[in-house]
């Protein structure tokens, strides 16, 4: 056997301009399949990444009326959801597929908020207790976090997100400014940012609105203990949990979401809590482009087939050639599975070849894509040795019929052939 | 009695035509005979020499070689008969020009499933005994007519083959690489091979200790040259 792949290279070597154009099919075919699979496992990889943020894995668990109407824009709270007591909590941060959790109250488009003479009513507000950075992945950037004194002391204190600091300030540093809430003045401690920023490629509509529709103007955080100074006491909270890994992240949204819905009573049958499923939207995503894409995995592999038949072609020719090395062989007492071996052995070394060649040029294509067009890929590795497989099949299959043809020549017809 | 035909009859048949080539062939060789086949160009000879050379079967008859019956082998049992019993050496040495001299002598050793290592040492003192042994490395187009066929005559010896089937050995050489040939079949012959050599040239034929002639299928042993 590895006589047969040392004489198979010896052949290939001694043709080289013939056996590279016979591998230039299966080069093709295997190149573009490679390129066409890493552009797809990137483009997967990065729609899940813009949608669940990096890999911060936090689902949010969002209280969520019949309409879907921004609840919170009114004034009056639903009845019959409490607060999100302690036991609760601690009852969620139980859960296997949950590493931390964190409640929050906001308010959607609220009136009332000014920065001099302005109004900003686009902004979000948000009262966050102590692990809500943490939990929902994002750091400081300037200033400083809340800390214990702001809620031992109802500081009337504020940080903005990056979004925010963006739109009010401008060119200004937002620290030490004053924010006017429903006639509050709250000051400016901190401007926080995602911990890992992503920048979402728009390539559709949906697109669009799976990554638009959290973005308003920004979010401002007060200490939630500063909350009823402004808004109302016992308001039902939302809730964040960072689920233990990305694909803990359904379970840990949808369990949350149970527990939190055992509190509310059983009167108040328009608001229910519930888990946005990011991951679930990115698989639908991921199948989207999964669909148009294989099916040019489909075309590329027809070039294999003519890959395929173009080595089988050179296989006959080459069995022709070597019709009296053949006789030889048999004369001297080479059996047919020995000739047919050999001739196996060649066309899939020449197809492996190829293959290899082949998956060099797709990862060169796909880096060629990368930077021309900026679509992101990602090498897999599974289907690169898939790949180098499946060309030695091809070798073996197209091989298969000139081989056979080779083994059953009869040695004196061989031999008197020159 | 290492080769034994009786009643050998083979026909071709060319359309609706049954041509018979060989016509009752008897022939008896003995462990240790140098017997030279003569004959005119399609007399039959090449079709008795793939017969005995188990690359073809007569239409009717027996032959055993070395005491085996090889009407009844199957292809694959022809094979191995071919591998180990017989050594050929052909009028074009059908030496592979990609491989070197060391490697074509070793292709038999491949067959047989020799290792690598023996293959060499096996293949090297094959070489060694037709007087090639400063040539290992080099390659068929390297080397001279007479060398060539040494080479083949090495190769054809290396699995130490019951018999040495050589057809027209010398038909492609000069007459001083002939003489060598000739020599190193005596030389093989004299060390206890038993040779059968096909030729039409009876100058070539005459170093051989007995001839047997063949007209239009029908042999004859020629009178004087029986060993026996």
């Amino acid at each position: 056997m590895l006589e047969n792949i040392r004489l198979s290279f010896q052949g290939i070597w001694s043709h080289k301009m013939r056996s590279f154009l016979t591998m230039l099919g299966i080069i093709i075919g295997i190149a573009s399949i490679i390129s066409i699979v890493s552009t797809i496992k990137g483009t997967n990889e990065q729609i899940k990444n813009n949608l669940i943020g990096s890999g911060n894995n936090t689902v949010d668990v969002v209280l969520s009326g019949q309409w879907e109407l921004d609840i919170y824009s009114a004034a009056d709270i639903p009845p019959g959801i409490p607060e999100v007591s302690e036991e609760t909590r601690q009852e969620i941060l139980d859960l296997d597929s949950v590493e931390n959790v964190t409640c929050y109250n906001e308010r959607r488009t609220s009136d009332g908020v000014f920065y001099q003479n302005t109004s900003l009513s686009e902004v979000a507000v948000r009262g966050i207790d102590t692990s809500y950075f943490e939990t929902a992945g994002y750091v400081i950037k300037t200033g400083r976090n809340f800390i214990d004194s702001d809620y031992e002391n109802f500081r009337k204190v504020l940080i903005l997100d990056q979004t925010a600091a963006d739109t009010l300030f401008q060119n200004e540093n937002p620290i030490g400014k004053t924010i006017e809430i429903k006639e509050m003045p709250f000051t400016v401690v901190g401007v926080v940012d995602k911990a890992m920023n992503f920048e979402p490629t728009i390539n559709s509509i949906t697109d669009y609105y799976t990554y638009h529709q959290n973005q308003s103007a920004g979010y401002l955080y007060m200490p939630r203990a500063s909350w009823p100074i402004v808004y109302a006491y016992d308001e039902p909270e939302n809730v964040i949990v960072k689920a233990v890994s990305t694909d803990d992240m359904e379970d840990a949204g949808q369990k949350t979401a149970d527990i939190l819905n055992k509190t509310i009573s059983e009167q108040q049958t328009d608001y229910k809590y519930k888990a946005d499923n990011l991951l679930e939207q990115a698989q639908k995503l991921q199948d989207l482009s999964a669909a148009t894409n294989n099916q040019l995995i489909w075309i590329a592999s027809i070039s294999l087939l003519v890959g395929g038949i173009g080595v089988m072609n050179i296989m006959l020719v080459s069995v022709t050639e070597r019709t009296s090395e053949i006789g030889l062989k048999k004369a001297i007492g080479a059996r047919k599975s020995i000739i047919l071996g050999q001739f196996l052995t060649e066309a899939a070394v020449l197809t492996s070849i190829g293959g290899l060649i082949g998956v060099a040029a797709g990862i060169g294509m796909a880096q060629a894509i990368n930077k021309v067009s900026g679509v992101a890929v990602s090498i897999s590795i599974p289907a690169a040795v898939i790949a180098v497989v499946f060309s030695m099949l091809i070798g073996i299959v197209f091989g298969l019929l000139p081989s056979i043809q080779a083994a059953n020549l009869d040695p004196i017809e061989a031999l008197r052939r020159e | 009695m290492i080769l034994k035909l009786e009643h050998i009859y083979k026909d071709y048949i060319q359309g609706k035509m049954t041509v018979p080539v060989l016509k009752d062939v008897c022939l008896n060789v003995e462990k240790g005979e140098y017997v030279a086949i003569m004959g005119p160009s399609g007399s039959g000879k090449s079709t008795l020499m793939n017969i005995v050379g188990c690359l073809d079967r007569p239409t009717s008859g027996s032959y055993e070689l070395s005491g085996r019956d090889i009407q009844s082998l199957n292809e694959k049992q022809l094979a191995e008969v071919r591998l180990h019993s017989i050594g050929f050496v052909f009028q074009n040495f059908q030496l592979l020009p990609r491989m070197t001299a060391l490697d074509n002598v070793a292709l038999p050793l491949v067959y047989s499933g020799v290792r690598k290592k023996t293959r060499r040492e096996q293949a090297k003192a094959a070489l060694t005994r037709v007087g090639l042994e400063d040539r290992v490395m080099f390659k068929p187009t390297q080397l001279s007519g007479g060398q060539k066929q040494r080479v083949a005559i090495a190769r054809a010896m290396v699995n130490r083959p019951d018999i040495l089937l050589a057809d027209e050995p010398t038909g492609a050489l000069d007459s001083k690489s002939s003489k060598q040939v000739m020599e190193l079949f005596q030389k093989l012959n004299d060390e206890g091979v038993t040779v059968i050599m096909i030729t039409h040239d009876s100058g070539i034929a005459h170093h051989a200790k007995r001839i047997v002639t063949i007209f239009d299928g029908e042999l004859s042993e020629q009178e004087g040259t029986v060993s026996e």
